[in-house]
């Protein structure tokens, strides 16, 4: 019997699981994808909001604003790439004007720190390669940007150290809440029981909810497409450029990543397919287009590749975060969408409170608060290399050139709590494959590293879990 | 760890190579070769095909032989080369000299300084991300290099069932490579109204088996969420637009991307050197310089080859002057730079179709075949007698060069690359293929032995073309 199942994975489910994991609870995640951050969490702009743009008195305002607070210290205390570059929201040539004093107000009750309404030629100092016809902008220094991978990664390692029990590729196919008030949740690896539920399933949380409670909700799946562009081109600009809507619709954003790439998107589009992650002639047409709207210089031949992911919007357009009024014990964190990447931590910490409030528990006395992630050789200097080297001479085996990723670090990725088991998860980790050539390169030997680290045959490796398979058997014979 | 040089050739493949013998040549003596490859030849050795070589050397080799050739040349001198060793930067000081930072396991860390440098690093391939198909991510996606590099070193198929994006040589190539292994090769689509690869590829990898090129066709959607499950297939309009109406889906397990190689020259850029927007390589002088700075650039690093000869010739020219560099303290004013191919001999539908592509050599001249009653036949357009000889037999009874591997025993997933000593009948191919099916080879082995003697009954035996140590 489990105090707590969490279902999903994700950033939501991780920064939950990592909150109670302060606590003396029994948690299990159950995912079913065959790693962490496979969802919505890996496919989004990687933005932390500064929180101007949600309306006050929404749960998406009060947790966008709390976990904004709280990231910076907690990038540090977990290892993840976070940067303060802030935002500026463009008001376009014949644009509302006066949306821009709104969202300043709106912003200045939600307790955003900073703002300022600046015209054309500040604009233009700040961001010199911006669009001629932007006539000024709302500026929000406090707006950030994040590594949406290693941020969820960061969370479920540290929650997995905590004592909290992963279990991936496992599909949650029904919950039961029984006569004694647990919940029986049914899977396609066996039935696990456990007196509280959170749901954090992303854009399948409505069918969960569903399953128990009496009164539903509903999550459309709406597909995002983005460009990313190679990091000759990630100085572009420097802040995250968003731009009012205007009679013709709403605008993508143009930002920098954490790593130096450049991000354009994401387009909004409704799907009745919630697996529906592909990209689109017209989707990315129109990233490149609206792109353009706010840089004009957007050289569309550095793209190096394109994706897609699905926001969980819940029909109320709110999130919904709490327990079930009719089912005691089943909480909800469902309907995360934009800025649930910001929001996590804090829908986490709340959660928290809120199960201790059914489910009282002491604080865990050995705790351990902090995560150091995986040294990058990108990242250290020569002298840092030279140690790192030294260490591990593993480190000077180059495995990814274009982002100078070594074997130690993919070996690193592999081993440690939660570790890599897919070349996506490798990817995730220690961004092997990121770069130029999109894993052209470095994606045979990442296949021997997994192959061999986890002592599995090569053709037993996968991209992304089971069925995705890489190799077809081997010449001369058969598949 | 600190070195001095007076040339640093930053690659080990071919261009690397030729332009390291070419200096040692011209006199220079202290020269290093820094390869991050675990064996110096590089792209080479994964391109076990034939027809390298026919300029250089006169004959036709395979990639690893002709590597092999200019491997024992080095071997042959007081060139030094340090293997698995990745060089992460390059700066130009004040005083002249130039200061490489590489690293390995063993030094860690290692600067070498050294008066002149060779960059020869080739380049890399443009990916399915860089031409924005739409579609899923999933499983099955590969650069033709990629497929390249799993088929010939691994042994290991990466599909079944294959699509192939562009008609680059490299695509050509593995269409055959694929379709000889097991692997059913569907279609060559390219988005041009003529195939990018050569007319030799043309005829030796697609139409030996039956494999369609769909010119003026491209894939605007990959389907399959996991693994790739089919893609469709368009043909697009004068601005290389897809046009609406003509999408065919195409059931497949495997995309391969040939559309393209770009400079790699991510070190060039350390130098504080801008790159040219359009060819993604320095710019440089006629002697090959990054001008006033003793930095040469050569091979695939500087502007793609369509052959590995001119790569050679160019090296060659940049190792002569990079020696005048370091000698002379200047290069020479009648000094050799690049080295173009004349117009690249590609297969123009409609154009070609009645005629015959000889391709012995890859001037790939176009043959005219006349038979008259008795029997007899004639040959015009060749350039050389090697082409009516080609077309007689082409004629009567079509021969191939079958290059392909066998497992290294010992060692899971590795292969061996062989070939057979002469051209055999092409429709021995298959028979041949057949014969290795478990053929496991263990070391040593040399480039030259022989491996199956007398392979399914044609009396021309299977050599390796690579070595096991």
């Amino acid at each position: 019997m489990e105090d707590v199942i969490i279902i999903g994975a994700g950033v939501t489910g991780a920064a939950v699981a990592r909150e109670l994991s302060k606590r003396e609870l029994k948690v299990l995640v159950i995912e079913k994808n065959s790693d962490v951050c496979e969802g919505t969490s890996k496919a989004n702009s990687g933005i932390a909001h500064g929180g101007y743009d949600a309306l006050p008195g929404t749960l998406k305002a009060r947790f966008n604003i709390r976990g904004s607070l709280l990231l910076k210290q907690l990038s540090k205390d977990l290892d993840f790439a976070y940067k303060q570059n802030g935002s500026l929201v463009l008001c376009p040539e014949g644009g509302d004007r006066s949306m821009l004093e709104v969202l300043y107000k709106r912003g200045e009750k939600n307790g955003v720190k900073g703002l300022e309404i600046i015209d054309k030629d500040r604009l233009k100092e700040l961001e010199p390669n911006v669009n001629d016809r932007m006539t000024g902008a709302l500026y929000v220094p406090t707006g950030a940007i994040m590594c949406p991978f290693s941020f969820n990664i960061a969370l479920a390692e540290n929650a997995s150290v905590n004592g909290v029990r992963f279990r991936l590729s496992t599909e949650v196919k029904e919950i039961v809440k029984e006569a004694d008030g647990n919940f029986r949740v049914i899977t396609d690896k066996g039935d696990f029981l456990s007196k509280l539920v959170v749901n954090a399933a992303g854009v399948y949380a409505d069918k969960f909810h569903n399953m128990v409670c009496p009164d539903k909700i509903r999550i459309d799946a709406v597909k995002g497409e983005y460009c990313l562009f190679d990091k000759a081109v990630g100085d572009l600009v420097s802040h995250t450029l968003f731009t009012l809507p205007t009679q013709k619709g709403k605008g993508v954003l143009v930002t920098p990543t954490v790593h130096g790439n450049l991000l354009v998107g994401p387009t909004a589009e409704t799907v009745e397919d919630k697996e529906a992650v592909n990209t689109t002639m017209e989707g990315l047409a129109q990233v490149l287009d609206k792109g353009a709207l706010s840089v004009e210089s957007l050289p569309a031949r550095k793209v190096i590749t394109s994706f897609a992911g699905l926001r969980a919007h819940e029909a109320g357009g709110d999130f919904i975060v709490g327990e079930n009024k009719d089912v005691k014990g089943f909480i909800d964190a469902a309907g995360i969408e934009s800025p649930g990447l910001t929001a996590a931590i804090a829908i986490g910490e709340y959660v928290a409170e809120v199960i201790n409030g059914i489910l009282p528990s002491g604080k865990k006395a050995d705790f351990i608060a902090t995560r150091k992630g995986i040294p990058s050789l990108a990242l250290a200097d020569d002298e840092e290399r030279q140690q790192l080297i030294k260490k591990d001479p593993a480190y000077a085996n180059v495995i990814c050139r274009c982002e100078l990723v070594s074997e130690a670090e993919i070996v690193q990725a592999i081993n440690r709590p939660l570790g890599a088991t897919t070349l996506d998860g490798v990817k995730r980790r220690v961004r092997a494959g990121m770069g130029r050539c999109q894993a052209g390169f470095c994606s045979p030997k990442v296949v021997e590293i997994l192959s061999r680290e986890l002592g599995r045959d090569a053709m037993e490796i996968t991209k992304a879990g089971e069925g995705s398979d890489i190799l077809k058997g081997i010449n001369k014979h058969e598949a | 760890m600190k070195h001095e040089y007076d040339i640093a050739v930053i690659g080990g493949g071919p261009a690397g190579l030729a332009a390291a013998e070419a200096a040692y040549k011209a006199g220079v003596k202290k020269i290093l070769i820094l390869e991050r490859d675990f064996r110096l030849g590089g792209i080479l050795n994964q391109c076990i095909h034939n027809g390298f070589g026919l300029h250089t050397f006169r004959e036709e080799l395979t990639g690893p032989e002709y590597a092999g050739r200019y491997i024992e040349k080095i071997k042959a001198t007081e060139v030094r080369y340090m293997l698995d060793t990745m060089v992460t930067d390059l700066k130009h000081e004040k005083d002249g000299t130039k200061t490489i930072t590489a690293m390995n396991k063993e030094e860690g860390i290692i600067t070498i300084s050294s008066k002149a440098v060779v960059l020869a690093m080739g380049c890399r391939e443009r990916a399915r991300g860089a031409m924005n198909t739409p579609g899923y991510r999933g499983a099955g996606i590969y650069s033709a290099g990629t497929a390249q590099l799993y088929v010939n070193i691994h042994g290991q198929m990466p599909g079944r069932s294959v699509v192939i994006v562009g008609s680059g040589d490299i695509g050509l190539i593995m269409a055959r490579r694929m379709t000889l292994e097991g692997a059913r090769v569907k279609m060559v689509v390219e988005i041009m109204p003529h195939s990018g690869g050569l007319k030799r590829n043309i005829v030796q990898c697609l139409r030996d088996y039956d494999i369609p090129l769909k010119l003026g066709h491209t894939v605007i959607d990959i389907k399959g969420k996991k693994r790739v499950e089919g893609v469709t297939v368009a043909a697009v309009d004068e601005n290389l637009k897809p046009v609406p109406g003509t999408e065919e889906f195409v059931e497949c397990d495997t995309v391969l991307y040939s559309v393209g190689l770009i400079p790699e020259n991510e070190i060039t850029q350390k130098m504080g050197v801008t790159l040219n927007e359009r060819t993604n390589a320095p710019e440089v002088t006629k002697a090959l310089e990054i001008e006033g700075t003793g930095v040469f650039a050569c091979g695939n690093a500087l502007h793609v080859h369509d052959i590995v000869d001119h790569v050679t010739e160019e090296a060659v020219n940049a190792g002569n002057n990079a020696a005048s560099y370091v000698l002379e303290g200047r290069v020479k004013d009648d000094a050799k730079g690049f080295v173009d191919s004349a117009e690249k001999n590609v297969y123009k539908p409609g154009v070609d179709e009645d005629k015959m592509t000889c391709t012995r050599c890859p001037n790939g001249c176009m043959l005219t075949v006349l038979k008259n009653e008795d029997g007899e036949i004639t040959v015009t357009g060749n350039l050389c007698p090697k082409g009516e000889a080609y077309a007689k037999q082409e004629y009567t009874a079509p021969e191939r060069c079958l290059t392909s591997t066998v497992r290294m025993g010992g060692i899971k997933y590795r292969s061996l690359p062989v070939k057979t000593s002469k051209d055999i009948p092409k429709e021995k191919l298959r028979a041949c293929v057949e014969a290795l099916k478990d053929v496991e080879v263990f070391a040593p082995v040399r480039i030259g032995d022989v491996i199956v003697k007398n392979v399914a009954g044609t009396g021309v035996d299977i050599i390796a073309t690579g070595s096991i140590e």
